[in-house]
């Protein structure tokens, strides 16, 4: 009976999610990293296993902010679900609005115009530095250096107000509609566009001389939190955290979407995949951004800056109160009661943490039969346990806001 | 006259008391004047005039916040912890000569509380206590964090408090006294000892900066890592014044600095102007005050653009580099003592 008994209460604890092992712990102190702590930039939990300050094991825990996502998108109308994607990586939401109009554009068969190609590279690079300058003043803060945190927030604010300017919202956008861009860049866009580029490098260098050859930022984050590229591969990592361990993996070079391969850029790679390389990479991969910029901004094409797409673009307001056919058109779209075709599509963006993947099954109709989000983040996070053992809790801080995990895009 | 002699303490003690929580109160507005002017920000200008009675409000702030004690905590410690930390951090003031004596009718009133013949002992002795404010409380809120920043606290005191003392004997091996009054009056007439000591100058900046828990050596409260370290618990005035006296060791040290390695109150040629005592003492006063707010402002510049050690850097700092270092220095001023009395320079 009392084995019984035992038995019973270690099944009990086998289930509970927090515990680790059935060991005796005595000699272990278990800490609670999260779920709301002030380093995990989100929510997320942690239990770690320390000897000291060094972290034996750890368990992460995920779906604090679970809002269902990929369920709810099944439920809705192709053009209501741009809203869901801005709230999966905040920091970069409009390469999400892009990559899910560039996926349903795939399922429709649409081919857009080097315009819209051009203006959505425009916004998609500016989300990616804002996402990296975030990633990278974050891990400055986490190291202790608050600073540089403050100079690249000016910049990003600039890169909201363009946003702003472009669709008027700053954090969570919803920019861009299926087929092309809501209106065309505005004189005033231009004009803000110009100053940030020309406001950028003083800036940003900065904010670089003041953390990349500062040694005691160097000594924090060398060889801290090192994954080797085979496992990263083998994790399924992308973007600047695979980059970091040396694969030059990029998906808008090697599967080039929205007119990529009309730029030239590079892209870098580090040697070992800490904490170092990532910031070094981010760090290049802003500056790569920027010559996108100035490129697409040089060579701009002519044109309209939509294609046409009657079943998700809506008419213009001049016609739909003028005309009856227009009318129809915006009262189907905004009711989302428009027919796609049957089909199977993966899009994937090269997304501000890494490849950001739209698996969409159609069965026709109006709403997604099946709906998957590849999210970076996900991925990365399952590595986390393995990075951080045996190394130092303040060295599982700065893994954790290197990898740039943002809850939103994790939990989905 | 016996008590002239209290009646001149008591005035002194109130004032320096008085003179301490007003550096204090306004380093923290200070600080985040500093911060907002080094970050491009405007830094608080609500509170009066530029935001000059920002302290005032953080005090009834502070005051005005629910007193919370953890149930799992041991109280009376709890309670001793920010205790033990103010006081110790108040009463290292004393030893530190403000300025030169004052001639009141043909009677000298010195500047400083009491010249005890180990002063600079004294004052290592009563910082060090303060750790136990710092331990105490951490350990007393029962809290793995607040005991991390606590172990982490200890460690980094008493093995900075060690680098700390060594770089001073250089000092002490030439000027031959622990009395800091003793040591301002050797550096009269610009022979400060940072130009004598600057390893040894380095090395006690480094230590300060350790012994205050300032950035880069904020480990036992980096909010990134330990959420509030050993204050995680503590709210309303007991939070006040572990924050309080974390500003009061700053300024101590501003201080000791200023008297130990810039020559306290000394000011090039300020000995040739002719000006009365009293004027002369008054003029001491403000020069070594200018000289602290140099270095607490240094202290701020500094927190506000490097980061912070891992824990494991900070030990190898404290006990590979400083210490040898420290070591280095006493060997080589003791080697030049020798050789300059063998030879009789």
């Amino acid at each position: 009976m009392e084995q019984e008994l035992t038995k019973k209460t270690n099944i009990l604890e086998g289930s509970s999610p927090v515990s680790l092992d059935q060991l005796p712990q005595q000699d272990y102190n278990i800490l609670n990293l999260g779920p709301t702590h002030p380093a995990t930039h989100g929510i997320f939990q942690n239990v770690l296993k320390m000897d000291g300050e060094k972290i034996i094991d750890a368990e992460p825990t995920i779906g604090y902010i679970h809002r269902a996502f990929e369920k709810i998108a099944e439920n809705r109308p192709f053009y209501q679900v741009t809203t869901l994607t801005d709230r999966l990586n905040y920091c970069s939401s409009p390469i999400n609005n892009m990559g899910w109009h560039m996926t349903v554009e795939k399922l429709l068969g649409v081919k857009t115009t080097k315009k819209v190609d051009y203006m959505r590279v425009i916004i998609m690079e500016l989300a990616r530095i804002s996402d990296h300058l975030i990633c990278n003043s974050v891990l400055g803060v986490d190291t202790g250096a608050l600073t540089g945190f403050t100079y690249v927030f000016q910049l990003r604010e600039k890169i909201y107000d363009i946003y702003e300017e472009v669709c008027g919202a700053r954090l969570t956008t919803n920019i861009g509609r299926i087929g092309g861009m809501e209106r065309d860049f505005t004189p005033k866009f231009w004009q803000k566009l110009k100053e940030f580029l020309d406001e950028f490098p003083k800036i940003f260098n900065e904010f670089d001389s003041l953390l990349t050859r500062n040694r005691i930022f160097f000594d924090r984050t060398k060889n801290v939190g090192g994954i080797s590229a085979e496992r990263a591969l083998n994790y399924g990592f992308t973007g600047p955290n695979l980059r970091a361990t040396g694969v030059d993996y990029d998906v808008r070079a090697m599967n080039p979407y929205s007119s990529y391969q009309d730029f030239e850029f590079e892209v870098p790679v580090g040697e070992t995949g800490d904490c170092y390389d990532r910031f070094l990479v981010r760090n290049e991969e802003i500056r790569q951004s920027i010559k996108i910029i100035e490129q697409a901004m040089k060579n701009m094409p002519e044109g309209r800056h939509f294609v046409d797409v009657p079943e998700f673009y809506l008419p213009p307001k001049q016609d739909v109160y003028t005309k009856m056919e227009a009318l129809i058109w915006h009262f189907k779209i905004v009711m989302g009661e428009v027919d796609v075709p049957v089909g199977e599509v993966y899009h994937s963006v090269e997304g501000g943490n890494g490849e950001l993947g739209y698996y969409l099954v159609s069965d026709g109709g109006r709403q997604a039969y099946r709906l998957h989000f590849r999210r970076p983040c996900f991925i990365f996070y399952q590595a986390y346990p393995e990075l951080i053992k045996g190394s130092m809790l303040s060295d599982a801080i700065l893994t954790m806001s290197s990898l740039n995990v943002i809850a939103g895009e994790l939990d989905a | 006259m016996l008590s002239t002699y209290f009646i001149v303490k008591i005035i002194l003690v109130l004032v320096l008391f008085l003179v301490t929580l007003t550096m204090a109160a306004y380093s923290t507005y200070a600080e985040r004047k500093v911060a907002a002017f080094l970050q491009d920000r405007l830094g608080p200008n609500r509170a009066g005039p530029f935001g000059l009675l920002q302290p005032v409000a953080d005090g009834v702030k502070m005051f005005m916040k629910e007193e919370i004690i953890p149930n799992t905590s041991d109280k009376a410690i709890f309670i001793l912890g920010p205790s033990i930390f103010m006081i110790t951090a108040l009463l290292t003031g004393v030893v530190i000569p403000w300025g030169p004596d004052i001639n009141v009718n043909g009677t000298n009133y010195p500047l400083q509380i009491a010249d005890i013949n180990i002063g600079l002992l004294y004052l290592f002795g009563v910082v060090s206590l303060g750790v136990y404010g710092i331990m105490l409380g951490g350990w007393a809120s029962n809290n793995k964090y607040s005991l991390l920043g606590s172990v982490r606290a200890s460690s980094q005191m008493i093995s900075y408090e060690l680098a700390m003392g060594l770089s001073v004997i250089g000092i002490l091996l030439y000027t031959g006294s622990l009395s800091i009054k003793d040591i301002v009056i050797q550096q009269q007439g610009m022979h400060w000892n940072v130009f004598y000591q600057p390893l040894g100058f380095i090395i006690f900046l480094v230590c300060a900066f350790a012994e205050c828990n300032r950035a880069p050596f904020d480990l036992a409260e980096c909010e990134t890592e330990l959420v509030g370290g050993f204050h995680t618990e503590y709210s309303s005035m007991k939070l006040g014044l572990f924050l309080f006296a974390e500003y009061i060791h700053m300024f101590i040290s501003s201080a000791v600095i200023a008297c130990v390695f810039f020559g306290g109150y000394d000011f090039p040629f300020i000995g040739k102007l002719g000006l009365s005592p009293n004027i002369f003492a008054l003029v001491g006063v403000v020069v070594l005050f200018a000289k602290i707010i140099f270095f607490i402002f240094f202290f701020m510049w500094v927190r506000w653009t490097i980061p912070r050690f891992r824990y494991d850097q900070l030990m190898k700092l404290g006990w590979q580099i400083l210490i040898p270092l420290g070591l280095f220095n006493i060997f080589v001023t003791g080697g030049w003592l020798t050789l300059k009395n063998y030879l009789n320079w």
